[in-house]
């Protein structure tokens, strides 16, 4: 039991906003007051602030693609100040792909005590599993990769959304996954079967003889029907590619207000000719966002540094590779995914760069409604998470973020609109797109907030000058109600637990199945699917309708 | 028990990489008497695993012990060595694989797996020049043209050409066999020749110059003729080689050790992924190292998510560090430098140079391992343990990293690897506690 006074509490979704207030835990959750006994200790937070646990929305933590950048890169493990062996912890590295045990005390050491990996081949989902299992402390899932899947492309070329649905929510179950993950939809299938990629929504997949659209359209709503915690989650076609924020604009258009989370919406903001340099048009699309309360997006803040581009997109890897030069790695999965891996370094003074990492703050600035964004990296794609708390300074600090926009290249940043934004982050909007609404965008309703009944994640940080100092180091970090961070060192050594959903299907789908898996793939549809020995600690989250 | 005749259905076999999990085993009594599906090599791992039940549960000093005997000796050993290597790995689950690697942290020794000594040149190769590869069942669904190269899978992995490589239909191949051109590049004609419509001999250690001339025709430069002199293989054959490369709709080069473990290793192994790689200008080609032991791809997997690199690691400062040469186990020992080891499924004794085998002699050994390996008879203190597949269940990697549950037929009266590492790993942690407080 604990009880944290004196603490100045920011819980946007309760409407507590720095008031004084106690905070009540017992057996994992939040409870009132009176609940607690004498044995209860007693935190004392005077001159800190309360936030509920960090929620991390969209980052690449565990599975086959994560593990294939770290084996490729030992350069960018030994760069890194290595995590040590403590008597109750295990040992790791860092660089942009931490081993499994350093993610999970790294996050936690940052104040976050939730993490999605956002884009897992169903194939490889027993493996991103047991990598989760060797993930300490936070609470985490994954994003079942779907918008590739042929299964599911045969379904929508003969107009059978019915049979889709309940192929969704088996897969969903068969991967033990949280939500729908689209990756450039239709345009891994083009770069497998030897083309290069779909060029617009309304591109054919060769072979399959759909289109991006139809694809984005029919599993987004596929996710609302089964009434899942959230809904589809996007990464939409051209990423990276000068001119690309006409496809994401039709993509959002094409959606017609079904529910939907664009997400990295930073690398899909993109002017220019193809081709040429980029240029910034944020401008056009938050106008769409903020006039959609079905769209939610997260930035893909980029951060100047070395890092790993990973993604489920294998052209774009095989393009980046191109940009760059540097080594690259592609795996492609039979029937559902692709992947591709290069190294990367952002630089201050390159025109691209700049003018990326301009727009993901642009994203942030001009959004009406925190409630609908949410604070990524795109870990490790535009920069590790351990950046946010340098990202939320920029937000919450203008004269440092103008300090900052002098470092950059100076032609980029003037045209954007970076230079002229003068809004500054409160304590509160940072809980929102830090906590409050990755939480509640991903249908979590016990966590992002510290009303009653909430999971007792909750991080104390010791007030600074310094907003990045204030976030990098929180005095105190509680996870399912027990103190697991003090002073930045990690005192106990627990493991979070896995959320999945697993909606109902019919399983009059399945002889089907079993002829699909017999043709085309090369394990046994009986040993498939992942069982719960692979979620030793497990949550089911409830699905809504179906 | 006896006469009872049950079936275990889409079973996994462990035996080699193709770690195929369509095999249905038929167990009567305490024996599995079929394996439908199985290979010869497949046949031999289910039918003749050993089943006697008379051999202790631990050896220690050659005087039978309990399991529990031997993990108090066990963690003892560990505990007071101050250059301890863990080593193995590749034949057991990746559950033990994990308590296998959290025992190397604990203890601060080095961790290294049979990769170091198979396709470690490829992980080599793979960190300089990266790899585009593919799932097998991408290579059954659309590979019109399969290179096999220093490797005789006819014989290291039987199912490999109809599961996967070569006979199977798939959905952009649909006629088989018959829509695939094949390749073997080899030292010598082996029986996976029968399988290929082209057969290229490569004189012995010259194939990275074979590769190279390869890459250089696909770029578009001249290669001489007395590129024939040299590799053996005339220009005409390569050239006509290159072109049918490019014309190929999806390629894939699959390759053994002949590559990574003669002249020239890791750079032969950056060649053939570089190769793949360049042809993606063309067309879509993919490479894969043919990996041997049923579970040598977990043993990477696990290695890699828990420290950041494949193997070849060390925890002497407390974090892991990487440096192949210096921490894989052949060359410690060759050296004379580790003072204990703890071998997992891997028999060195019977595989490593004499002088690594003299030092491994030496010192205290604790081997893990369901038969009487040559490792087991040297060691200081030997655990028989459970098979993984046929009575352990958990989980095995495929050498394309897909993971497959295994689904044991048989109990044993043996523990598993894993039970043993846990037992061991607990004993170490409060003997060091012990320490600490004394």
């Amino acid at each position: 039991m604990l009880r944290i006074v004196n603490g100045k509490v920011y819980d946007p979704t309760n409407g507590v906003d720095g008031e004084i207030r106690v905070i009540a835990v017992k057996e994992g959750r939040i409870v009132p007051e009176a609940e607690l006994d004498a044995t209860a200790r007693t935190i004392d937070a005077r001159g800190m602030i309360v936030l509920p646990g960090g929620v991390d929305i969209h980052s690449h933590i565990a599975g086959p693609k994560v593990n294939a950048a770290r084996k490729m890169r030992p350069e960018d493990h030994r760069r890194a100040e290595p995590v040590k062996r403590t008597a109750i912890t295990r040992s790791g590295v860092m660089g942009s792909n931490p081993s499994t045990f350093a993610t999970g005390y790294t996050y936690a050491r940052l104040g976050y005590t939730t993490a999605f990996d956002a884009a897992v081949p169903p194939l490889g989902a027993r493996h991103a599993h047991e990598e989760l299992h060797d993930t300490p402390v936070i609470d985490k899932g994954f994003f079942v990769l779907m918008g590739n899947n042929e299964f599911i492309m045969r379904c929508l070329r003969a107009g059978e959304t019915e049979k889709m649905r309940h192929f969704v929510a088996w897969l969903l179950g068969a991967a033990k996954g949280y939500a729908v993950k689209l990756v450039n939809p239709g345009g891994v299938e083009v770069w497998k079967s030897g083309g290069r990629n779909v060029s617009s929504i309304d591109g054919v997949v060769p072979g399959f003889e759909v289109t991006p659209r139809q694809i984005i359209v029919g599993l987004a709503q596929a996710a609302m029907d089964l009434g899942l915690p959230h809904p589809a989650h996007i990464h939409a076609n051209n990423l990276g590619l000068a001119g690309n924020w006409e496809t994401t604009l039709a993509t959002m258009k094409a959606l017609e207000g079904r529910r939907a989370h664009l997400a990295h919406v930073q690398f899909h903001s993109y002017g220019g000719e193809p081709g040429g340099r980029l240029s910034s048009r944020v401008a056009d699309l938050v106008e769409y966002v903020n006039g959609h309360d079905s769209l939610s997006v997260d930035v893909g803040q980029v951060v100047f540094g070395e890092t790993t581009s990973m993604t489920g997109d294998g052209p774009l890897g095989y393009y980046l590779h191109g940009v760059t030069g540097r080594k690259w790695f592609n795996a492609d999965v039979e029937m559902e995914a692709g992947c591709g891996i290069v190294p990367i370094r952002y630089r201050e003074r390159s025109h691209v760069h700049t003018t990326q990492w301009a727009i993901g703050l642009e994203w942030l600035l001009l959004m009406n409604d925190p409630w609908r964004i949410a604070l990524s990296t795109d870990h490790p794609n535009g920069g590790s998470f351990t950046a946010y708390p340098y990202i939320i300074r920029l937000l919450m600090d203008r004269e440092f973020r103008r300090e900052a926009i002098r470092g950059v290249n100076a032609k980029a940043i003037a045209s954007t609109h970076l230079p002229e934004l003068d809004r500054e982050y409160s304590l509160n909007e940072i809980a929102i797109i830090t906590r409050a609404a990755p939480a509640r965008l991903l249908g979590l309703r016990r966590k992002g907030h510290l009303g009653h009944g909430a999971d007792a994640d909750i991080t104390i940080y010791d007030l600074d000058a310094d907003w990045e100092k204030t976030f990098a180091t929180p005095k105190i970090v509680v996870k399912a109600g027990e103190v697991i961070v003090e002073d930045g060192e990690i005192r106990r050594d627990v493991e979070g637990r896995s959320l999945y959903v697993e909606p109902e299907y019919d399983p009059g789908i399945e002889p089907e199945l079993r002829k699909w898996f017999a043709d085309f793939y090369t394990i046994e549809f009986d040993n498939y699917a992942v069982g719960m020995e692979y979620l030793p600690h497990a949550e089911r989250v409830a699905v809504s309708g179906g | 028990m006896e006469g009872e005749v049950r079936v275990i259905e889409h079973a996994t076999c462990t035996f080699c990489g193709c770690v195929c999990d369509d095999i249905d085993l038929t167990v009567e009594g305490n024996r599995i008497t079929k394996a439908k599906n199985a290979c010869v090599l497949g046949k031999a791992w289910f039918f003749e695993y050993p089943t006697e039940e008379s051999r202790p549960e631990a050896m220690i000093g050659g005087v039978p012990a309990t399991t529990a005997e031997g993990i108090e000796e066990a963690a003892r050993i560990l505990t007071r060595a101050r250059y301890p290597v863990v080593y193995g790995l590749s034949d057991t689950t990746v559950e033990a694989q994990r308590v296998a690697v959290e025992i190397a942290d604990l203890i601060g020794g080095c961790l290294d797996t049979t990769t170091s000594v198979c396709h470690g040149p490829s992980g080599i190769a793979f960190q300089g020049v990266g790899e585009a590869t593919c799932s097998l069942g991408e290579i059954k669904n659309r590979a019109d043209m399969v290179i096999f190269w220093g490797g005789n899978p006819a014989e290291s992995h039987p199912r490999h050409f109809t599961k996967y490589s070569v006979m199977p239909k798939g959905m952009f191949v649909p006629n088989g066999r018959k829509d695939r051109y094949v390749v073997l590049v080899d030292v010598r004609k082996t029986l996976s020749a029968r399988a290929a419509d082209l057969f290229i001999q490569v004189k012995p250690s010259k194939d990275f110059e074979l590769l190279w001339a390869l890459r250089a025709l696909v770029k578009g430069v001249e290669v001489d003729e007395r590129i024939e002199a040299e590799t053996g293989v005339s220009l005409a054959t390569l050239k006509e080689l290159v072109e049918r490369m490019k014309r190929a709709k999806f390629g894939v080069f699959l390759f053994g050790m002949g590559l990574s473990m003669t002249r020239g290793k890791h750079y032969n192994a950056a060649a053939i992924l570089t190769l793949a790689r360049d042809l993606n200008q063309h067309t879509r080609f993919v490479a894969k190292p043919m990996r041997g032991h049923g579970n040598v791809t977990g043993a990477d997997n696990v290695v890699a998510w828990a420290t950041g690199y494949p193997f070849g690691v060390n925890f002497g400062r407390g974090y892991p560090r990487f440096n192949p040469g210096e921490f894989t186990t052949v060359d410690l020992l060759a050296r004379g430098e580790a003072d204990a080891a703890l071998i997992v499924s891997a028999d060195p004794v019977a595989n490593f140079p004499q002088s690594a085998i003299e030092h491994l002699k030496r010192i205290p050994t604790i081997v893990l391992d369901p038969q009487a390996s040559e490792t087991a008879k040297v060691a200081r203190v030997a655990f028989t343990t459970a098979i993984y597949g046929i009575n352990v269940p958990g989980t095995v990697y495929r050498m394309d990293d897909v993971p497959i549950r295994l689904r044991p037929a048989l109990p044993s009266r043996y523990p598993s690897d894993e039970e043993v590492l846990k037992g061991i790993a607990k004993r170490v942690r409060e003997l060091r506690r012990e320490a600490l407080s004394a």
